[in-house]
């Protein structure tokens, strides 16, 4: 069975390569590599990062990221994005701790924050398929709704009432390990979408829409309703990283998880994800968080303030993304010796 | 007969104005003052009522109008918050290391500087053929850090910087604020630069359709780095503003400016596919998007519902746009049809 990635262009004009070339020069391995060599050196020279703690704190940070990196992942390969989510963690939070505070058991009230993320992930899925509007600015329109419900609702107030067993929860480690117990559902989901994406015609249909939406249409795919599943499910695994962020700060506050959509992004755009839709694997997406989290903590615990970190972060990504262009470039040039590259014509 | 033409292309000129984009928005606007004012008269006819409603949006307007000239290209600038933030602290830095510097070469090194980050946006943009969001999120991140690294724990205040520049970010001329005047300036210069010269014309062009631009022979790399120096130069113009009218800086000033920007530009009406809109549109859209939030407590409505009548506002203008869109393509075709 070929898995979807064979869809992908580069990877068409590299089968006459050996496997090994395929699979190692490319921008999710050049991650992954980077990821082992942060790891590596930082639990060398720096005192505390080899700790098992620092791996705790590590996913419980990150986890919010890396939960709604996954859905992210398969929106930005059919080539559209979803900047609403960072808002939705917070509605969601907020109405987690409005319910609970109106006397609601915590079940009823996570419940139907899950339920409020999918209707908002349809309200976008909506509004980008049926009436045919650009995600990037339906998903800025709906930024600001969802923040201002979540904002409207509870105002500056902040819920922190929330059972003890599931706060608990939130923070524990799976017995023996330092591994937390979030990271169970976590890997459960990135099974699910890993076999989403490359396992099922529907991951095909969505490598299909990113490359070409006409073609993929005319080769069957339900070009509408793969965008509809899939912000669905963006609106409702944000809403399961509200409950999850609720419960680890204690706190349902309208403003939780400002600002985290560009964090998701940056992550999935560095994991090797095109904007422009059609390539992009989750192993990548994941290693990425993991960089970007490891360079953090690492940073963190030698004392560079989280500024630096940013600078860092940013400085990462474009050249990340710089490099890849140069590289391609590079071989474009090689590839036609005494030719100009096309006159820098490039398909935009 | 000779009589006849400005007539006719007066009734046209206001027929054109009903159809246009903007109008809807513009209409918008003159509701949310309206209705303001009915609740509340000092919400217009009160001097600090008239000078906020003028006042609070005009840098915004700035920024907007940057975003706006990117957005017609078929990009975006996501890092013009960082930018304005940098450039702003630049200002009062300038001020407390230099005293006695005069306050034009301030204004001028806040837009040369602000010039410089839009420029190293545009070039990785324009050479490395790598999409501007990310380009511009990471420079976000990048110009940010930057900034609170500068910064520290570190702030300007009021006191830090002269009474004469302090003035410029309050002070009035004829009743009407300088800073407004100053965004209405920058914004006449802009739409009439983008709506009549080969240049500005251009931007749309490629806009429209960048494979074409490229073959027709348009100096696409060229018209593509201008906008994001633009974009800079007028976020830096805008971080000098910010100082003189706020008077603290400290790093985070200017942060998540970036979404209102564009959030400006696409209730103004420019279209996020590029090609599509105006300066005008975003500058109405920015009046707008900061009028409500001053409106909705007056109107009776908790300004904590701010954000999202906001984000209705943008769902709404753009669904609105795609409606007229549709309704203009059937009335073409059916026009086709008869003729």
């Amino acid at each position: 069975m070929t898995t979807a990635t064979t869809t992908s262009p580069r990877v068409i004009g590299d089968f006459d390569k050996p496997l090994w070339r395929r699979v190692l020069l490319t921008r999710e391995a050049a991650i992954v590599g980077l990821l082992i060599i942060v790891a590596l050196v930082s639990s060398a020279s720096i005192k505390g990062f080899g700790q098992p703690i620092t791996l705790t704190y590590l996913l419980l940070d990150i986890a919010p990221i890396l939960l709604i990196a996954l859905p992210m992942t398969l929106i930005m390969i059919t080539g559209e994005i979803d900047l609403s989510v960072g808002s939705m963690v917070g509605l969601s939070s907020v109405v987690t701790g409005a319910l609970v505070q109106a006397g609601l058991p915590f079940e009823i009230a996570a419940l139907a924050a899950l339920v409020v993320g999918i209707v908002g992930g349809a309200f976008n899925g909506f509004l980008v398929t049926v009436v045919g509007l650009p995600s990037l600015a339906v998903t800025i329109g709906t930024l600001a709704l969802f923040r201002g419900l979540a904002v409207g609702l509870l105002g500056t107030a902040a819920v922190t009432d929330f059972p003890e067993f599931w706060t608990d929860l939130a923070k524990a480690k799976i017995t023996g390990t330092p591994i937390p117990v979030i990271t169970i559902p976590f890997l459960l989901l990135v099974v699910v979408f890993v076999v989403l994406l490359h396992f099922t015609p529907f991951g095909r249909g969505v490598y299909a829409v990113g490359l070409s939406k006409d073609a993929a249409h005319f080769s069957g795919v339900d070009v509408e309703r793969t965008k509809f599943i899939l912000f669905m499910l963006s609106g409702a695994v944000a809403a399961f990283a509200g409950i999850f962020y609720t419960l680890r700060y204690g706190s349902a506050r309208g403003d939780n998880a400002t600002g985290l959509e560009l964090q998701v992004i940056a992550a999935v755009v560095l994991g090797g994800v095109s904007v422009f839709g059609g390539r992009g694997q989750i192993y990548g997406v994941i290693a990425a968080a993991l960089l970007i989290g490891s360079l953090a903590s690492a940073l963190r615990l030698v004392n560079v303030t989280s500024d630096v970190i940013n600078i860092i972060t940013g400085t990462l990504l474009v050249l990340s993304v710089v490099a890849a262009s140069f590289l391609a470039w590079l071989q474009k040039k090689r590839r036609r010796p005494g030719r100009t590259p096309a006159g820098a014509v490039t398909a935009s | 007969m000779t009589t006849a033409i400005p007539v006719s292309s007066l009734t046209k000129r206001i027929s054109g104005l009903g159809k246009a984009r903007e109008f809807g928005i513009l209409l918008a606007l003159v509701l949310v003052v309206t209705a303001a004012t009915l609740n509340n008269p000092k919400f217009l006819f009160s001097p600090d009522g008239w000078r906020d409603l003028l006042l609070t949006p005009s840098i915004l307007v700035l920024v907007a109008v940057g975003q706006a000239i990117v957005l017609v290209t078929r990009n975006v600038d996501l890092s013009v918050g960082s930018v304005m933030g940098l450039t702003a602290y630049l200002t009062g830095r300038l001020f407390i290391d230099i005293p006695g510097i005069p306050i034009v070469l301030v204004v001028a090194a806040a837009v040369v500087f602000g010039a410089l980050l839009g420029l190293v946006n545009g070039a990785l943009v324009a050479y490395a053929k790598v999409p501007a969001m990310v380009i511009t999120l990471g420079t976000l991140y990048a110009y940010r850090g930057i900034n609170v690294l500068w910064t520290g724990s570190d702030r300007v205040n009021a006191s830090d910087m002269p009474k004469d520049f302090l003035a410029l970010g309050t002070g009035q001329l004829a009743g009407i604020p300088i800073l407004a005047i100053v965004a209405l300036v920058v914004l006449a210069i802009a739409a009439w630069y983008m709506k009549n010269t080969r240049g500005g014309r251009e931007y749309y062009a490629i806009g429209s359709d960048p494979a074409a631009a490229e073959l027709y022979g348009l100096r696409v790399t060229r018209r593509v780095l201008t906008a994001f120096v633009l974009s800079g130069a007028l976020a830096g113009l805008a971080g000098v503003f910010y100082a003189a009218r706020y008077g603290t800086i400290n790093s985070q000033a200017g942060a998540g400016w970036e979404l209102d920007a564009v959030g400006a530009a696409v209730i103004g009406g420019v279209a996020i596919t590029g090609g599509i809109g105006s300066v005008w549109g975003a500058a109405i859209g920015a009046v707008l998007l900061l009028t409500i939030n001053r409106a909705l407590p007056i109107l009776g409505i908790p300004d904590f519902w701010q954000r999202a009548v906001v984000g209705l506002l943008i769902i709404g203008a753009i669904v609105l746009d795609r409606v007229l869109a549709v309704r203009q393509k059937r009335r073409l075709i059916e026009a086709r049809d008869q003729s």
